[in-house]
């Protein structure tokens, strides 16, 4: 290692956030395009139902289908409730 | 049988015209007899880029609807005898494109050549989906910058997904990474993606890494492939590229920056 990349490693580059910024993009579309067609509407219809009894905002619901093995497929359910006011 | 090759990328202005000219000139330069198709319809590029703007009479459409036959429409090369393109059309005719015909054009090409390349518009339309459908081999030539390797990543699931071969379950297309306009210099400055950066992203076999370079322009002002500037970086860079392509062991060149500066030399790097 080099004088010049010691000075380089202490600030952050913009390569490196494209990077960092790439990998998350990419990871979520491909994601997304390995489930099914029908996963965004039914994210959107869970959404509505747990409107009914809780005040949440559009993301803090995700659905994905992780598919473990052959024949077993998990549909993971994930929802961030908002903070309980006192 | 001809290979088909697919020179696609999603994004517009990574260079896959400039590539499609380029290696298909390289094939046919290596003794394979070789035609490129242009499957950018309504917007006919790659007869500027190959010199043979003002010998276009029929085109890919023409062919199709059986106006004309391949012999009318073919275009040799003036430099290489066994070279040929295969202009677009300038029809606004979205349509004018359909798997039957294209394939049956693609059939007639595969008893003639070695290798098909078929120069794909961008997006992700039916001719960007016609131009990617028939492919054996995918050349996905991608920027080192963030839409294009989105872009890229996109094409890649198409490939999987939408191609012959998928349909078919055949073995997939073989897919080869292409970067272009790559800026050495600002890399090290840390202001653009590495090699080793999108390669980790797309992980895709990498064929060949083309330098920026002043000798791209100055080749499609004058309509000569960049590969026939055999003095310039990017001419030699699509040497290599080509050679890989066909199988052989190339190293990769035009990486670092050529010169070192008494800054990097003091400083090592």
């Amino acid at each position: 290692m080099s004088l010049l990349d010691y000075f380089r490693s202490t600030k952050k580059n913009t390569a490196s956030t494209a990077k960092e910024r790439l990998q998350i993009i990419v990871a979520h579309e491909r994601r997304r395009r390995s489930s099914p067609d029908y996963l965004p509407q039914l994210e959107r219809d869970i959404l509505e139902v747990i409107r009914k009894y809780v005040d949440i905002a559009d993301d803090q619901v995700s659905v994905s289908l992780e598919k473990s093995s052959d024949e077993l497929s998990v549909l993971e359910l994930n929802v961030t409730f908002p903070e309980e006011k006192r | 049988m001809a290979k088909i090759i697919v020179v696609t990328s999603g994004k517009g202005g990574v260079g896959k015209t400039t590539s499609s000219a380029a290696i298909g000139t390289g094939l046919a330069l290596k003794g394979h007899k070789t035609v490129i198709v242009d499957f950018d319809i309504g917007l006919r590029n790659l007869d500027l880029i190959m010199g043979c703007e003002r010998r276009v009479v029929y085109d890919f459409v023409n062919v199709i609807n059986n106006e004309a036959n391949l012999k009318q429409a073919l275009i040799r090369d003036k430099r290489l005898d066994n070279l040929y393109i295969l202009p677009a059309s300038q029809t606004r005719d979205k349509d004018a494109l359909y798997k039957e015909g294209v394939e049956r054009v693609l059939n007639e090409l595969s008893d003639e050549f070695d290798f098909i390349i078929c120069d794909s518009p961008a997006g992700i339309e039916s001719g960007a989906m016609m131009a990617l459908y028939f492919a054996d081999e995918a050349i996905v030539v991608t920027n080192p910058e963030v839409s294009s390797v989105r872009d890229s990543d996109r094409i890649l699931g198409m490939l999987s997904s939408k191609s012959r071969r998928a349909e078919q379950g055949l073995p997939g297309i073989k897919e080869h990474l292409l970067l272009t306009r790559y800026n050495p210099e600002r890399v090290i400055k840390g202001e653009m993606l590495s090699v080793e950066d999108v390669n980790d992203i797309l992980a895709i076999k990498l064929l060949g890494v083309i330098p920026e370079s002043q000798a791209v322009l100055n080749a499609s002002n004058s309509g000569q492939p960049v590969i026939l500037d055999t003095e310039s970086d990017a001419g030699q860079a699509y040497l290599d590229t080509v050679a890989r392509l066909i199988g052989e062991d190339v190293p990769f060149r035009f990486l670092n920056v050529e010169k070192k500066g008494l800054f990097k030399r003091i400083f090592g790097g």
